[in-house]
């Protein structure tokens, strides 16, 4: 390549008569490529968002317009609404016991699999595949294999000299545990992400220190965990958001291990069973929403959910390069 | 920058220049960690086996707490197409995910392509947007699209969760991007001196070279698609008609009492679809993967 031609967008339309109707086609042609995109914002995004922060604000069941009722759903919702603590609670556990946990486990085999580098293919494939399976699928099975009565884990346990195992999904105090154990199973996209950034750090590092005497922990410490930090903080990030909007693993898990229909949305019956211990903010949000269909206090539900969410997402915008708009390093 | 070129040493498919001697490990260390990975590979693998062992005993044999089948049957299987509108959750889901996959593929590869390789100004907004969008929990803007589609009278279908895949969607348009940016400048300038216009330029020279990276995001789509349960729970849940698979499994251990045998069926043939496309694009898969945890 010449360096004439590094620009030719440019360049070579610069010096051609009717140069002006050549660029203004071209932008043409380039908003059109972007206009469907464009449009999906505006409509699914940007409007929904506003129309969010207006509905919170009213009195809203869908049969009847919207009645302006002022901060009457935000002063509900922080003083009076019996279930949002537990529920926010509840989806505080998740991000903060559930996410570290899966992200150390993954980093944990990760490693595993970073050093016994010969068979990585299959073991990299045998341990990725449970996060293949669709996360209803795999919650069903995980309320059956921990099925108090009659599931395999509590026939072991009894093996084992345990003859009245734990009740799992139907103890309050354990039902989160055991969707902790199920988010461990499902971790493998994650660890294939903790797997390609353990790889790509450079040997030389770890000849170098191992030359000056460093120890396993202290390679660790000073060699992998800086190089992956960037990818550690992704994964945290996005695990919390994703943690934020924790909802089908948690639902399903209720619905099935009560053995209740959930159909129609008639689910207040279970949401959260057993005792509550499973009612995720979303849940929550939904049941208000589309159960009860009180969109206006469900938005402000929402309202809130996008405050905690933007700061998170604020961090991740100022760590994460991939997600800078200029990306000169590719 | 990536980590994808690391996806194909990690397939191992591309051997290193030269033979890397197994390093001077001590034969403990090495035992101990393979007798970890074991010992943890069984417990991974476990849960499928129950399930599967499960899926083939009578249903009196899943009420009691027994492991291995006897009788071996493969009646829960007939029963999940007879008893079970199987074929039509199947259907459905697979309505759902081509749908959604191919009107993806038209609406986000074009603004992929501009946001890959043409600099104008608002560029830098858009993107910012496109992330902010595809990191927000859906439930955020539920409400107002909810009610957007029930005055279309569309909610009962699932078309309110295919048809937005006409208008771009937010985490493909940004995968793709990754994708479009690993392939050189150079390619796309040639073509421009050779005469193409910009849509020249993306069918002539992208899309033969993101061939990839385009199937690794159409299946990302097709699998959020097909697992999805929010989304059918939100529109479909009171038309039983036009349930997915996902949903319908949901809720019918809940109709069906203890019927354990003929659940795990089921929940063995969801499996079946995802793990055939897994392991038929397993390496553009892992790559993908690789991709959407992109180092800062």
């Amino acid at each position: 390549m010449t360096s004439t031609a590094a620009n030719p967008g440019r360049a070579a339309i610069a010096v051609r008569p009717g140069q002006r109707r050549a660029r203004r086609r071209r932008l043409l042609v380039v908003f059109g490529m972007l206009a469907p995109a464009l449009l999906g914002l505006a409509i699914f995004f940007v409007y929904p968002l506003l129309a969010s922060v207006y509905y919170s604000f009213t009195s809203f069941n869908l049969l009847s317009d919207p009645v302006w009722i002022g901060l009457r759903n935000y002063q509900y919702l922080f003083t009076q609404d019996p279930n949002v603590g537990t529920a926010a609670l509840n989806t505080l556990w998740f991000v903060a016991i559930m996410v570290p946990v899966k992200l150390a486990f993954a980093f944990a085999i990760a490693g595993l699999l970073a050093r016994a580098r010969r068979s990585n293919g299959v073991w990299r494939t045998l341990f990725y595949l449970p996060a293949l399976v669709p996360p209803v699928a795999s919650v069903v099975a995980f309320v059956f294999l921990f099925n108090p009565g009659t599931g395999p884990v509590n026939l072991i346990l009894s093996w084992f000299g345990i003859s009245q195992g734990p009740l799992w999904f139907n103890d309050p105090n354990l039902s989160k545990p055991s969707l902790l154990i199920l988010a461990v199973w499902v971790m493998g996209d994650v660890m294939i992400i903790f797997l390609a950034g353990l790889l790509d750090v450079p040997r030389e590092l770890y000849e170098a220190s191992s030359l000056d005497g460093a120890n396993g922990a202290q390679k660790l410490r000073f060699v992998t965990l800086p190089a992956m930090v960037p990818v550690l903080v992704f994964s945290l990030v996005t695990g919390v958001i994703a943690a934020l909007q924790y909802f089908t693993e948690a639902s399903v898990a209720s619905a099935v291990a009560s053995g209740q229909a959930t159909v129609g949305g008639g689910g207040s019956l279970v949401a959260g069973y057993p005792d509550e211990s499973l009612l995720t903010y979303t849940q929550w949000l939904y049941e208000r929403g589309f159960s009860d269909f009180q969109l206006g206090y469900a938005s402000a539900l929402a309202v809130l959910l996008f405050v905690v969410a933007s700061l998170c997402l604020v961090f991740l915008l100022r760590k994460v390069k991939a997600f800078m708009p200029e990306e000169s390093s590719l | 920058m990536t980590t994808i070129v690391n996806a194909e040493v990690l397939l191992g498919e591309t051997q290193p220049q030269k033979p890397r001697r197994r390093r001077a490990q001590k034969p403990l260390a090495w035992i101990a960690e393979h007798i970890v990975l074991v010992a943890l590979a069984v417990l991974f693998l476990a849960p499928v086996l129950f399930v599967f062992l499960t899926s083939v005993m009578t249903t009196n044999q899943t009420l009691t707490a027994t492991i291995l089948p006897n009788p071996w049957t493969w009646a829960n299987y007939l029963d999940a197409f007879q008893k079970v509108p199987l074929l039509r959750w199947f259907g459905n889901s697979a309505f759902y995910a081509v749908g959604s996959t191919v009107l993806m593929l038209l609406s986000s590869i074009p603004a992929a392509y501009v946001l890959s390789r043409i600099r104008f100004r608002g560029a830098s907004i858009i993107f910012v947007a496109i992330i902010v969008a595809m990191l927000l929990p859906p439930q955020v803007t539920a409400v107002p699209v909810y009610v957007m589609w029930s005055k279309l009278g569309l909610t009962g279908s699932l078309l309110p969760l295919i048809l937005p895949n006409a208008l771009g969607d937010a985490f493909s348009i940004f995968l793709l991007r990754q994708f479009f940016l690993t392939i050189p400048k150079e390619y796309s300038d040639a073509a421009r001196i050779d005469g193409n216009g910009e849509w020249g330029v993306l069918v002539r020279v992208i899309l033969p070279m993101a061939k990839p990276g385009i199937a690794a995001t159409a299946i990302f789509m097709f699998f959020a698609s097909w697992n999805d349960y929010y989304g059918p729970l939100l529109y479909t849940s009171e038309n039983p008609q036009r349930w997915p698979v996902a949903y319908g499994l949901a809720t019918f251990r809940s109709i069906h009492g203890t019927n354990w045998g003929l659940t795990m069926a089921i929940t063995m043939l969801v499996l079946v679809p995802v793990v055939v496309i897994f392991f038929f694009a397993q390496k553009v898969f892992v790559e993908g993967i690789t991709l959407t945890g992109v180092k800062g």
